[in-house]
């Protein structure tokens, strides 16, 4: 009897509750705060949240919708993702961001089955670029392939036009996010004539005397970095060491942080990477952070990493997040969204200079389409450049476009066999309820 | 001489200072092993926690800052003065001594004659236990730390290997001073263990504990003592990887660069740990110069442990260390 009444009592809290939950819009949090990559995962995790805390505190939500953030701790650990990726897939996540490729790479399969979308910013599978394969994965403003090739034409610009004859060596971490870059770059060096060396680095990358040691006999004219956590400090310490000249070191986004150079102290001046957004606190929407998250006591963290690189990042990923839910809402015209419509929203995303202006991140990042056949964004990136005397990044370049040429035909051929491989049929969605 | 040669040499002599890195990790086990049995699991996150101890003092931090300001609504961070270096590493050093009574008192005096199992599994429990205290206690953020060891190419070794080879050779000064530091901490340690009345006590422990025990040694002590050696090896192995990367959760993760050295050292011996350490470097080294471009690179995870087992077919005990003979 004492069972029937609190079965009871718990029917009636659940459905009494279920209309408040329903009227939310979830947005899952698959962070990293422990482990060895837990610095990089912090910020970005901090980012992020305060970003959507902004959202609801000074809006009361994505058109009056509250944002509810669950939380769940991966330490950058592929089977941890998982469990966390189980443990919502059933309670309506708008949006994943797995924040790691191994975990992207363990998801896309799920999430389609499951018809929840997942966003990998700048990094997971290059070729969910192609919509029609990968309906459910979105990788904008920029992937892997995007930057290996920023690079290059970057570099081309530095040498005159011709890489021709010049030595490069791409220091990658030893896993699947590491060796992304290597089929572009590989392309890339058979086009332009430069000689392309791969050197790995096993995960953390605590040590790397070898692979410095080798690179000193090579004596390359650049080194790429595709680094991540202690891997990027200890290989600009390293160079610095060898007295590798650092202007000709440049690292893609994950391995141009303020805690990958400040380790190396003086020996980082000059370093450089790519930045696939602006840094630093010189943007209105700071304003707003302050005011309404930071001095209301609701950040994330501690308030020290507001406006660094990892911490922009978060946020940035956040703010795209929030502008596909508002075009899901304008798309479907309801507020209350599901997984689905905001698939749509994020299918169908727009960004444009006046936009990132209106939210008080004037040039913050590119302007662009997210369409079916393009789930990747412009591909733009810019150069930043360390100044460790000022303790600052310095952008050096304006936005450098990709080759997008090349790019879409290594997506479209890596793609379509993904799709072979696993029996699907490439195709654009319908909109959700059509 | 021809190229090749030259540089095999290059990467053995950066091997056996690679390798002096390694041993001054696995000495911290060594010792612990040494006096009381125990495999102490913790001994990478007590080099993390000491090298974020020693820039925290340094630095001036606060400790616990972030949770006082979660509690408080306050904005702490700093106390506004620094340390010279001495001093915070003599401040760190009374932490380490003080962590090692607070584990001899709380941990292993309750388990005395348990199981080595039993042993192992609390160091792992005090391992995850002392890697979220510094998390709290400093924050985890990366940290610069900077005692003012020289860093870079040594200038000498490239003079000296040009004028005698015609080619420079490249040598960390940091791990140069390294090998340094690690020779005058053995030394140390063997004039401590052979001339004094306590290093005497530690070898009766090491020897039989019970035996010991008769005679008047006090196994506590003993082990707040072994406990705090390796607390200050624990440092200096911070330090000087700390030096290298900056002061970040991986610098517990050093720790597994040790075991490949204890299995080919020995558990049980110092020196062993010291040419343990010198044959994984050198050997990791030179296979990599040789092999790593052929399979691809990214050796250095792997090669240590496989050479390890090759060690384990033949000499199950390590180069230098105790055989044990069960008979049943």
């Amino acid at each position: 009897m004492k069972m029937t009444r609190m079965a009871a009592v718990l029917a009636v809290t659940m459905t009494a509750a279920a209309p408040a939950l329903a009227e939310t819009l979830h947005f899952p949090m698959l962070n990293y705060r422990t482990g060895p990559f837990a610095p990089g995962g912090i910020a970005f995790a901090d980012g992020y949240q305060d970003y959507l805390t902004l959202i609801n505190e000074r809006d009361g939500g994505i058109n009056g919708v509250p944002i509810r953030m669950t939380e769940c701790e991966t330490a950058y650990n592929t089977e941890r993702g998982v469990e966390c990726y189980q443990g919502i897939r059933g309670d309506n996540p708008l949006v994943l961001q797995p924040l790691s490729t191994g975990i992207t790479y363990q998801l896309i399969p799920r999430t389609m089955e499951d018809r929840v979308p997942m966003h990998t910013m700048g990094y997971g599978r290059t070729s969910a670029v192609n919509g029609e394969v990968f309906n459910w994965t979105f990788n904008y403003p920029a992937n892997y392939w995007d930057g290996a090739s920023v690079i290059i034409n970057y570099l081309l610009e530095e040498n005159d036009g011709s890489l021709d004859g010049k030595k490069i060596v791409l220091l990658y971490h030893n896993s699947a996010y590491g060796r992304e870059p290597i089929p572009t770059l590989t392309r890339l060096s058979e086009r332009e004539g430069f000689e392309l060396l791969t050197i790995g680095v096993d995960s953390p990358g605590q040590e790397q005397g070898s692979q410095w040691l080798q690179i000193r006999r090579e004596r390359p004219d650049y080194v790429v970095m595709w680094g991540w956590g202690v891997m990027n400090a200890v290989a600009i310490q390293e160079a610095a060491n060898i007295r590798f000249p650092m202007e000709n070191f440049i690292g893609v986004w994950w391995s141009g942080s303020e805690q990958d150079v400040r380790p190396a102290g003086q020996g980082a001046h000059g370093y450089k990477s790519l930045a696939m957004h602006g840094t630093g606190r010189d943007y209105p929407v700071y304003d707003d952070i302050q005011e309404y998250v930071i001095d209301r006591g609701l950040n994330a963290g501690t308030g020290d990493e507001v406006g660094t690189v990892l911490y922009s990042r978060g946020m940035y990923a956040a703010m795209l997040a929030v502008e596909a839910a508002k075009r899901a809402q304008e798309l479907h015209d309801t507020d209350v969204i599901t997984p689905a419509m905001m698939r749509d929203g994020m299918a169908n995303l727009v960004i444009t200079e006046e936009l990132m202006e209106e939210l008080g991140l004037p040039g913050f990042g590119p302007a662009f389409e997210v369409s079916c056949d393009n789930h990747g964004g412009s591909g733009e990136a810019m150069i930043q450049q360390w100044d460790a005397n000022e303790g600052t990044w310095n952008l050096i370049t304006d936005w450098i476009a990709p080759d997008r040429e090349l790019i879409m035909e290594m997506v479209m051929e890596d793609s379509l066999a993904y799709a072979r491989e696993n029996d699907i049929e490439p195709q654009c969605l319908e909109m959700a309820g059509d | 001489m021809p190229d090749t040669m030259l540089f095999a040499m290059e990467a053995a002599l950066n091997g056996l200072t690679a390798g002096v890195m390694y041993a001054l990790v696995a000495l911290g086990f060594v010792l612990i092993f040494k006096a009381s049995g125990i495999f102490n699991f913790s001994q990478g996150v007590m080099a993390l926690f000491a090298a974020l101890t020693l820039v925290g003092l340094q630095s001036g931090q606060v400790p616990f800052a972030h949770l006082i300001n979660a509690i408080f609504g306050t904005r702490i961070h700093y106390f506004g003065w620094t340390l010279p270096t001495l001093v915070a590493i003599a401040g760190t050093v009374a932490v380490m001594v003080a962590f090692a009574w607070l584990v001899e008192r709380y941990i292993f005096r309750h388990l005395v004659n348990q199981e080595p199992i039993i042993l192992f599994m609390a160091t792992i429990g005090l391992a995850y236990f002392l890697e979220g205290l510094g998390d709290v206690m400093w924050g985890a953020e990366v940290k610069r730390l900077d005692v003012g060891i020289p860093q870079g190419m040594s200038g000498t070794v490239d003079d000296l290997t040009f004028a005698w080879f015609g080619y420079g050779f490249y040598m960390d000064t940091l791990e140069l001073w390294a090998a340094l530091i690690a020779g005058v901490l053995v030394l140390s340690l063997i004039l401590f263990s052979q001339y004094t009345k306590q290093g005497r006590a530690l070898r009766a422990v090491a020897d039989d504990h019970q035996a010991a025990l008769s005679v008047g040694i006090s196994l506590r002590f003993i082990w707040v003592l072994v406990w705090s050696m390796a607390g200050i090896v624990a440092l200096v192995a911070g330090m000087m990887w700390g030096a290298k990367s900056g002061v970040q959760f991986s610098l517990s993760l050093i720790a597994l660069k040790a075991l490949p050295v204890l299995i080919l050292g020995g558990f049980t011996s110092i020196p062993g740990a010291i040419v343990g350490g010198l044959i994984i470097g050198v050997g990791e080294r030179l296979f990599d110069f040789f092999l790593g471009p052929i399979i691809g690179g990214a050796t250095e995870n792997w090669f240590a442990y496989m050479l390890a087992l090759v060690f384990l077919l033949f000499r199950p005990q390590g180069l230098f260390g105790e055989k044990i003979i069960e008979r049943v």
